[in-house]
């Protein structure tokens, strides 16, 4: 039924990006890694899963329990990685564990080589130079990259596609002023100025999103420009004017659909370019506050530590995995939106398209 | 080549186009005969697969994803189906060439005049540059193009679409062709120009003795040129006839139909003294035009120069004129849909320069139709939300009772109700045509411009689209302004007409006196042209 209901412009579209096998395949692979490193804390964790304790369950994982819950002697929470209260509690139950027992921040006091220490059967991929857990930093720098890429993608996207479509809608001098105001806006030196700005205040996820966001939204505005530009000239556009339809009606319902083609063919790069932006300022260390999981301060720590090369092969990796996935999905999407891809199937008229290529396409019929 | 009389022989042939979604048929075993110096016209509506067949006389399809299952194409001793690109190159532009519909298009917009022409004696003459200058020169003037010499470093965008058309069947003349193949040459031409350049094709087709193989869906453009028709539908040619013959006596019922399609019937006659709907007053629409670094407005475009219309209920006022007369500047400008100056009473109340919000409650009682059907419906909402959204704008009615309103709309046009949940592109022109109407329709609005309603779509559904038209008048005593540059269609639905150019009235009056007695010359260029497709010489005339 779900599937009926689809128009079938729609269901055109979804069978193009099925049909790119690749951009197809990156899709479910990425969202499969995406999903899973939401759920970070049951993958890696300094703290168990769940404890089974005198007869009561625990879960560490939410709730902070204090040791002396389980006969220790301190008030404080409890840490479960000391052997004095691991034993504590097996001696009156279980624990079960996450797969990767270390949190980006729980630091590995029985090293048995100086940090940062090569891959083990402990360490899968080593530790960092600060004793850290290479898999589990991963696993937290992967989520937070994405996350940061998604929220300022979707933020910089609606703020252009807003810009673009006052423009383009109301053009003349709006559109004048608008565009010479853009073009001095995007002729600042962006990451000079965040280098600036990233020394003034101390940035957090938020500040950061905040600041990129200064400089990311105008990525998208000239292209929903164009498209309202061409829009607003259209017949049903017209149409709606004559039955006194809003100005903002208008851009919602009519030309906005229009523009969406182009605002989600473009998505997946502008995400790839956040992701990239946020890696640069922490390989440079302006980015998020010390301490935090990120790729690009792993990237740091392997050029710091050459005769580590576990760190910066890791790191390279994943960014270049992650990055390609992207790319892939990117053109995956832009084949899903390209009306000349369907070009064999003469039936179905391209919205957007001018109706004299639609009437010949007709006509070859 | 002495086997074959004619100079080229299509038997059985078919095209098929593959896609992902199977294969379609679009040609189904076509064959006919042109022999030396014969006009053949392929008629037939769109879809027919008359373009195609044209098409594929010079390999020119998408190939590999057109193909042929089965047929030859011969010209003279040559198969051209399968040929190799070699022949076909030797074939193309030289011995057999081709002017299409749309002359903006079909020229490159960054060549010069010159070196387009020059191009096609280069390839196949290998002329030197000054020889070719004076052909190309020679080719002009053989056209009639005014001032040859000045217009060879034109671009085609300083061009008219005539002149255009001009220069195109100057390339395809270059190297003195044994047959040219025109594929719907004067359709996207204003009437007075097709009428000329259909004149110069017969002259040059006398002069070479070349052959002409006419593609068009005008049987009126048939009736003028042709020698043999080819009647196609649907990938088959049905009928085939000598021109004298298929026009007195059509064997095929489609061809039948097709005769019998033109636009018939006479307007409604309502009392003259009818209550005045829409009019307006002296209305000017002018384009400034800026010049030099302080933009300075030095000269106006004026496309509406003040034209002064009344339209009474139940009336249909006819605007004709072409392009560029500010036919549907004036259709727009009456609606407030277009700044303008000047006078504009609607229902008796003078609505110039009301705001957006007052002007609201009004929109619903003055509705529009544009020309073209595939642009004028939004492409993503579904039949039933394009034509409920004017129901939501107003806030009339509930959930149900728009439903119902919809469904009410879609039957009166002539469509099944049930049809409003599907998209617009599922249907053909004319259905959405009729979802057009049933969009303006449902607001029971008392005037309704209709901007060329009918250009867009095939004759039959063009006679059907004004039967409806009619009846709707009929029922609801609608006012109409109805603008097209189709003088058959004006006279099948008009009471008044208004002939217009360069943003003036040039003349108006009742229906039957201006297509009777016109006063004005350029009315009287304009009727011949349209009507019987002769070109008349009058200073009014642009070429």
């Amino acid at each position: 039924m779900a599937a009926s209901r689809l128009s079938p412009v729609t269901r055109r579209r979804l069978a193009n990006f099925r049909a790119n096998r690749r951009g197809f395949w990156s899709f479910w692979i990425f969202l499969v890694l995406f999903i899973g490193s939401l759920g970070a804390e049951f993958i890696a964790n300094d703290k168990p899963l769940l404890i089974r304790y005198d007869n009561a369950l625990y879960w560490p994982v939410f709730n902070a329990y204090p040791e002396t819950t389980f006969g220790g002697e301190f008030e404080t929470e409890t840490d479960y990685r000391d052997p004095f209260v691991r034993e504590l509690i097996e001696g009156k139950g279980w624990i079960v564990w996450a797969p990767v027992r270390y949190s980006y921040r729980t630091i590995n006091y029985n090293l048995p080589v100086p940090a940062p220490a090569p891959p083990s059967a402990e360490n899968w991929l080593g530790t960092d130079d600060q004793g850290r857990d290479v898999v589990a930093r991963l696993i937290y720098g992967f989520r937070i990259s994405v996350l940061f890429g998604l929220v300022l993608t979707a933020f910089s996207s609606v703020i252009g596609v807003m810009a673009g479509a006052v423009q383009g809608y109301f053009g003349g001098l709006t559109d004048l002023l608008f565009q010479r105001f853009i073009e001095i806006w995007q002729g600042l030196p962006t990451l000079f100025l965040l280098i600036i700005l990233a020394s003034v205040v101390t940035p957090t996820f938020w500040w950061l999103l905040g600041l990129l966001l200064l400089f990311s939204w105008t990525a998208l505005v000239h292209v929903v420009r164009a498209e309202f530009l061409r829009a607003r000239n259209l017949d049903y556009v017209r149409a709606a004017k004559a039955l006194g339809a809003s100005d903002v009606t208008i851009m919602v319902r009519h030309v906005l659909p229009n523009a969406m083609v182009a605002t989600l063919t473009f998505m997946p790069f502008i995400l790839n370019g956040s992701i990239t932006t946020l890696t640069a300022l922490d390989f440079l260390g302006f980015g998020l506050p010390p301490g935090s999981p990120s790729l690009g301060e792993l990237l740091a720590q392997g050029k710091a530590n050459l005769q580590a090369p576990w760190l910066g092969l890791t790191a390279f990796f994943v960014l270049a995995i992650m990055l390609s996935l992207l790319i892939f999905i990117g053109e995956a999407v832009r084949d899903a939106f390209d009306p000349r891809k369907t070009i064999a199937q003469l039936s179905t008229a391209t919205p957007g398209e001018p109706a004299a290529a639609v009437a010949r396409k007709e006509a070859a019929e | 080549m002495s086997q074959n009389p004619d100079l080229l022989s299509v038997r059985g042939l078919q095209v098929e186009f593959r896609s992902a979604h199977g294969a379609m048929k679009a040609v189904k075993g076509v064959s006919f005969d042109i022999s030396k110096g014969e006009t053949v016209a392929l008629v037939g509506e769109s879809g027919s697969g008359k373009s195609v067949t044209a098409l594929s006389i010079l390999q020119l399809l998408p190939y590999p994803m057109a193909h042929h299952p089965a047929g030859s194409i011969r010209f003279g001793d040559t198969e051209l189906i399968r040929a190799e690109e070699r022949t076909l190159r030797g074939v193309r532009g030289n011995r057999i060439a081709m002017i299409f519909q749309e002359p903006m298009t079909s020229l490159n917009p960054l060549h010069s005049i010159e070196r387009q022409i020059n191009e096609t004696l280069f390839l196949h003459k290998g002329l030197s540059r000054a020889a070719a200058r004076a052909r190309t020169l020679e080719l002009l003037r053989l056209v009639g193009l005014p001032d040859p010499e000045k217009r060879l470093t034109a671009y085609p965008h300083e061009l008219s679409g005539g002149q255009r058309q001009r220069v195109m069947i100057a390339m395809a003349l270059a190297n003195e062709p044994d047959l040219l193949i025109a594929d719907e040459p004067t359709t996207a031409l204003d009437v007075t120009i097709q009428a000329q350049i259909l004149q110069l094709l017969k002259d040059l087709q006398q002069r070479f003795g070349m052959a002409l193989l006419l593609i068009t869906h005008d049987l009126g453009v048939v009736r003028k040129m042709a020698d043999r028709v080819c009647v196609m539908n649907q990938g088959e040619i049905v009928e085939q006839a000598k021109v004298a013959d298929l026009f007195v006596r059509p064997q095929h019922p489609y061809t039948r139909k097709l005769l019998s399609a033109e636009p018939r019937g006479n307007p409604l006659t309502p009392p003259d003294n009818a209550a005045e709907v829409m009019a307006a007053d002296r209305l000017k629409v002018h384009f400034p035009i800026k010049k030099g670094l302080m933009r300075r407005t030095v000269d106006h475009v004026r496309a509406v120069d003040g034209v002064s219309v009344t339209v009474r209920q139940g009336h249909t006022v006819g605007v004709v004129g072409e392009s560029g007369s500010g036919k549907t500047t004036l259709g727009l400008a009456l609606l407030r849909l277009h700044a303008s100056e000047g006078a504009i009473r609607f229902d008796g109340t003078d609505i110039q320069g009301w705001q957006a919000k007052r002007l609201r409650p009004l929109r619903r009682q003055m509705q529009v139709v544009f020309q073209d059907p595939y642009g004028s419906l939004s492409p993503r909402l579904s039949v039933g939300q394009i034509i409920g959204e004017g129901l939501g704008i107003h806030d009339l009615g509930d959930r149900a009772d728009r439903d119902a309103q919809v469904a009410k709309a879609l039957e009166e046009v002539g469509l099944d109700p049930s049809s409003r949940h599907r998209y617009p592109h599922e249907f053909s022109g004319g259905q959405r045509q009729r979802i057009a109407i049933a969009r303006a329709l449902v607001l029971k609005p008392k005037f309704v411009v209709l901007d060329e309603p009918t250009s867009a779509l095939d004759m039959s559904v063009q006679a059907q689209i004004v039967d409806l038209l009619r009846d709707i008048q009929a029922r609801h005593n609608l006012a109409y302004l109805f603008i097209s540059h189709d003088l058959r269609v004006v006279r099948a639905l008009s009471s008044h007409v208004m002939v217009m150019k360069d943003g003036k009235v040039v003349e108006q009056g009742p229906t039957q006196r201006i297509f009777e007695e016109p006063r004005e010359a350029y009315t009287r260029a304009l009727l011949a042209a349209a009507l019987n497709l002769e070109a008349m010489t009058s200073p009014e005339v642009r070429t």
